[in-house]
């Protein structure tokens, strides 16, 4: 088991509440997928896995969730060392202002790489691993908004995984991409689960439905099931969970 | 009135009221450079005035103008810049934050003959450097400082938010997310207003009234403790202050001041324009 998260709670000033009490196991080197209509909680629950909740004013967090054994929710962690460790791509791809290259390797660089030769190495890897190597590797040094969306969202995964982190964290990763496009991005996803464990909201059941090892649904902040994906998608326990996957809302 | 004539009439106002702001300036900035190109010769920008300023040059108050610019840009615009980043990055919205903010406003808008009588008061008497550059230089760092904090904020905060999440969420400090990105791509912006500051400190005469300029000081400052001359009270001085002031010497005086003042600018433009053209977002 990778993480395990015990009787999260994510709160906002205004008595709001964004999740309410989760518990869930995310296995190692597999696709766990968080789905469900939007205001779930999906997304808090993926920013609480790297800390991202600090950035917003007014969050408080309760329970824990153990990132192998160490608790990474409660004060006292070290949260730049964390969120090396557990990589996040977001929705819109976001590249830096800079070139393809520069890209990749600048979370290395934040974290004091400065050898030559392992740049230049973790560059060519990691976009290889996010299936970007072939279109790019003649044009490192062009501007990154050169590329097309769903090439900046590969360099996005790319930039993730230079840092080789442990867990890669994806929010609606395909959201703005054309079906082609999306259609490379899952191929990679299947292709790192062999070194890292993945966990995706996707932007569709359907995404869900064709990647996900392991599928939770969440409702209103609230974690409705949670099980292998065969088995959630075709036989569903809950009610709520078998009238959304069939199209009755959501 | 058909839809047609209202859009010509519109037009027609527009175009009258841009005439109206741009047809004076270059009518100054022409009558000044006609009235005072003759009197412009490496003599009058190297040599010393003599026969109580009516005769020969104006050397002194270009190096003061050019020194106490220096001497406003080492003090303003580290601290402004600082300032910025702290309020822009840094500060969380509190009272405290906002009131700065609103002084920072208002200390814009006063007027600058006041930020004259307070560097007398605190630098020359209190602190007792006396009528001197340092005096003079801090005076109008103040003055231009509200100019360089919130222009500076402005260009932090018009870095995407985006950025500093990625930045972030790939394990860098907020530091680090500071100086590798966000500062890089507010430089333009802050040049832009930096160079702007400095040149309103330039030009400005009522802050150095007091605090730095000499009425007449035939030689070059020897330390940051002497007084100088300056171009735009030296300008004031020759205007109204000297009987039988040769008319020419006047515009060479305001030619010069005004060619500094608008290479500044010139230069400000240059530089936002290549960085426009370069920016990614």
């Amino acid at each position: 088991m990778k993480i395990v998260i015990e009787h999260l709670s994510v709160q906002y000033d205004d008595g709001t509440e964004s999740l309410r009490d989760i518990s869930l196991t995310i296995p190692a080197n597999q696709i766990t997928a968080l789905f469900g209509p939007a205001g779930g909680g999906k997304s808090t629950l993926l920013r609480a896995l790297n800390r991202l909740n600090d950035l917003v004013d007014g969050v408080r967090v309760t329970g824990r969730i153990l990132l192998d054994g160490e608790d990474i929710a409660g004060p006292g962690v070290n949260v730049t060392a964390l969120r090396r460790r557990v990589g996040m791509v977001f929705a819109q791809p976001v590249p830096l202002p800079m070139s393809i290259r520069q890209n990749i390797t600048y979370g290395l660089e934040l974290a004091g790489v400065r050898e030559r030769a392992k740049l230049t190495a973790a560059v060519e890897k990691s976009l290889r691993a996010a299936a970007l190597w072939d279109e790019v590797q003649d044009r490192l040094e062009a501007p990154a908004t050169a590329l097309s969306g769903g090439q900046q969202q590969r360099l996005c995964l790319a930039r993730v995984l230079a840092l080789e982190p442990e867990v890669v964290l994806l929010d609606e990763p395909t959201s703005g991409l054309d079906p082609i496009s999306t259609a490379k991005v899952e191929t990679s996803l299947q292709a790192i689960k062999r070194d890292y464990t993945v966990v995706i909201v996707p932007h569709s059941v359907q995404q869900a439905a064709r990647i996900a090892d392991l599928a939770a649904f969440f409702l209103q902040g609230e974690l409705v099931e949670a099980g292998p994906g065969q088995q959630l998608f075709l036989t569903p326990k809950d009610q709520r969970t078998n009238d959304y996957i069939t199209g009755r809302f959501g | 009135m058909s839809r047609h004539l209202t859009q010509r009439l519109a037009f027609g106002l527009l175009i009258l009221a841009t005439l109206a702001t741009t047809v004076p300036i270059v009518l100054i900035v022409g009558y000044i450079a006609a009235a005072g190109l003759p009197a412009i010769s490496l003599e009058f920008l190297t040599a010393m005035p003599r026969d109580g300023m009516r005769a020969g040059g104006i050397w002194p108050a270009i190096v003061g103008t050019l020194l106490l610019t220096a001497g406003t840009a080492v003090v303003a615009v580290p601290l402004g810049i600082a300032a910025a980043i702290y309020l822009a990055e840094y500060a969380k919205d509190t009272p405290l934050t906002r009131a700065i903010r609103i002084a920072i406003i208002n200390l814009a808008g006063i007027p600058s003959v006041v930020y004259g009588l307070f560097g007398l008061g605190l630098f020359v008497l209190f602190l007792g450097f006396g009528t001197s550059i340092l005096a003079g230089s801090l005076t109008l760092a103040i003055m231009t400082l509200p100019v360089i904090i919130s222009t500076t904020e402005e260009a932090l905060r018009a870095v995407p938010q985006a950025f500093r999440v990625v930045s972030i969420s790939l394990g860098g400090t907020k530091w680090q997310t500071i100086r590798r990105i966000v500062l890089p791509q507010a430089l333009p912006g802050i040049l832009t207003g930096v160079i702007l500051g400095l040149e309103r400190a330039a030009g400005e005469t009522a802050p150095i009234l007091f605090t730095a300029a000499a009425f007449f000081l035939p030689r070059l400052p020897n330390s940051p403790l002497d007084a100088t001359m300056a171009l735009p009270y030296h300008l004031f001085v020759i205007a109204t202050q000297v009987p039988g002031m040769p008319v020419q010497i006047q515009y060479g005086t305001a030619l010069v001041l005004l060619v500094f003042v608008l290479s500044m600018n010139f230069f400000a433009t240059i530089i936002r324009s290549r960085a426009r053209a370069r920016r990614q977002w």
